[in-house]
């Protein structure tokens, strides 16, 4: 292997003229791209750093939402108290990766670029209605997250694009989120299943909106719209939940690997799902949860 | 290609070396910078043996390269004792038999450091969780904690006497 070309420059605009080089590859915090790359599977031809980018480092307040740089580490994020406060869910997913180590690097934008359908950020940041700013030679544009993701290891950013920021929105009067994530240990483990929950309760405890998304189940991350509408209207009663089961049933395609058979992921798909809308429920209550 | 020249601080003093672009900073720790004490495990961020402190934070060094340390600090296990005199969790890794073979025990002691500088008094359970990124083959684990849970109580004293 050519050793690549690293730089890192300290603004975009840099970044984006030497991203655009055929075969080169942004560099967030190195958790996956440093492994891919040493394993064969990638052979960037430059890496382009974007740590040293103000702008993609680092959590800001904007409006009663939030801007987090997409290289920041995730460690940054349990330390906002006002994001952990607002987006109780995203910290949690973003807490789950790794150990303190990966986590001091691993940024929210490389786990959504890196595109493997067992990212625990993802579903939780789908299911809060963030956004990803996109930046390429065109200039810049803002889509919803799950548009990032397009397969394995693939997204849909054009080449020469990359992720520059994340938005959050701000988090509605009555909003709560939650992550839930099944693996095998407690630590240093791929997700089984992830399944993300956002929604919104009325002062009679109604759910107003809700957002459902879920990882390690299909070729993506999934947002499943018809799980969410089962649950608004109601008081997530029981029926309420089984007809956001049975949405969710009918929306996932898990597979056999070496983590868990399809048909495991599916009955889990579901108990996560459950739990995950029991706790963002208590949050949107006000509840410790 | 020709090799790049990074300029950057190792445990407080001022260091360069020569690498290529893909080289790890766990490489150029090993290689140019004769610091041996970061081991390499597994090269793929499994298993903490490689921890460093890069700006104050602790990362796997076999998963950063080299050259991003440009301008940054870096600390090994190389910096943890003052002189002659053992910082307290070396000392009681020693006194508790906290190691057999050795090879994780610098990547422990680093990110044990780290734990005790943000949390001086951490239960067991955050130890545990704190350290979950450093793997150790022989120990069993239960030594290591009650290291660094001693350790704790002696820098809590420490800094007692200081303040006092
Ligand atoms: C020991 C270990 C444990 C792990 N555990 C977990 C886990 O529990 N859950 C989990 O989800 N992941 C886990 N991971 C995977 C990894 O840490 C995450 O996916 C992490 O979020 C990747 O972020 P990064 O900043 O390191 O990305 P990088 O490795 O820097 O980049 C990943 C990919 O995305 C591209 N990229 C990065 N940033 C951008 C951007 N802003 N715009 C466009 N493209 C970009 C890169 O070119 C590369 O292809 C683990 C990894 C390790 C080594
Ligand atoms: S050698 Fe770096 S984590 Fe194992
Ligand atoms: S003492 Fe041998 S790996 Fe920990």
């Amino acid at each position: 292997m050519p050793p690549s070309p690293y730089s890192a420059p300290d603004n975009l605009g840099e970044a984006l003229g030497l991203a655009a080089a055929p075969g080169a590859r942004v560099l967030a915090g190195g958790t996956d791209l440093l492994i891919q790359t040493r394993a064969g599977r990638l052979a960037p031809t430059a890496m382009v750093d974007l740590k040293r980018i103000d702008r993609a480092m680092g959590i800001r307040p904007a409006g009663q939402g939030f801007v987090i740089g997409a290289a920041t580490p995730c460690t940054a994020l349990r330390d906002d108290a006002a994001l952990v406060a607002a987006w109780p869910g995203v910290v949690e997913a973003a807490s789950l990766i790794g150990s303190v180590q990966v986590r001091n690097r691993a940024s929210l934008g490389g786990n959504l670029c890196n595109a493997s359908p067992a990212a625990d950020s993802v579903p939780a940041l789908i299911a809060a209605g963030a956004t990803a700013v996109v930046a390429g030679p065109g200039g810049e544009r803002e889509v919803p997250v799950e548009a990032i993701p397009a397969g394995p290891g693939r997204t849909t950013l054009a080449p020469g694009e990359l992720v520059i920021e994340l938005r959050l929105p701000p988090r509605p009067p009555g909003g709560g989120d939650a992550y839930l994530r099944l693996t095998p240990r407690t630590e240093m483990d791929i997700a089984v299943v992830g399944v993300g929950a956002a929604l919104v309760l009325d002062g009679s405890g109604r759910c107003t909106a809700a957002r459902i998304a879920l990882g390690a189940v299909a070729p993506t991350a999934l947002l499943v719209e018809a799980a969410g509408a089962a649950l608004v209207g109601t008081k997530l009663e029981e029926g309420a939940i089984a007809a956001m089961l049975a949405a969710i049933d009918a929306a996932i395609s898990p597979i056999d690997d070496q983590r868990a058979s399809a048909a495991y992921r599916r009955r889990i798909a579901g108990v996560l799902a459950t739990r995950a809308v029991a706790r963002a429920a208590a949050r949107a209550r006000g509840e410790q949860a | 290609m020709s090799k790049l020249h990074i300029t950057t601080t190792v445990n407080g003093d001022p260091a360069e070396f020569l690498c290529e672009a893909d080289d790890s900073l766990l490489a150029a720790l090993r290689g140019p910078l004769g610091l041996t004490g970061t081991k390499e495990g597994c090269g793929s961020g499994d298993c903490g043996a490689c921890t460093v402190m890069l700006d104050g934070s602790m990362v796997c060094s076999c998963l950063v390269l080299a050259a991003e340390a440009q301008g940054r600090r870096v600390e090994t296990v190389e910096g943890l004792a003052e002189g002659g005199a053992l910082h307290p969790l070396q000392q009681r890794f020693l006194e508790h038999g906290a190691l057999q073979c050795g090879f994780c025990t610098p990547g422990l002691l680093v990110a044990a450091r780290a734990l005790l500088e943000r949390n001086p008094d951490p239960s067991e359970e955050e130890a545990r969780y704190w350290l979950a990124g450093n793997l150790c083959r022989c120990t069993g684990y239960d030594k290591v904690i009650r290291a660094v849970l001693d350790a704790g109580r002696d820098l809590r004293q420490d800094h007692g006497e200081k303040v006092a």
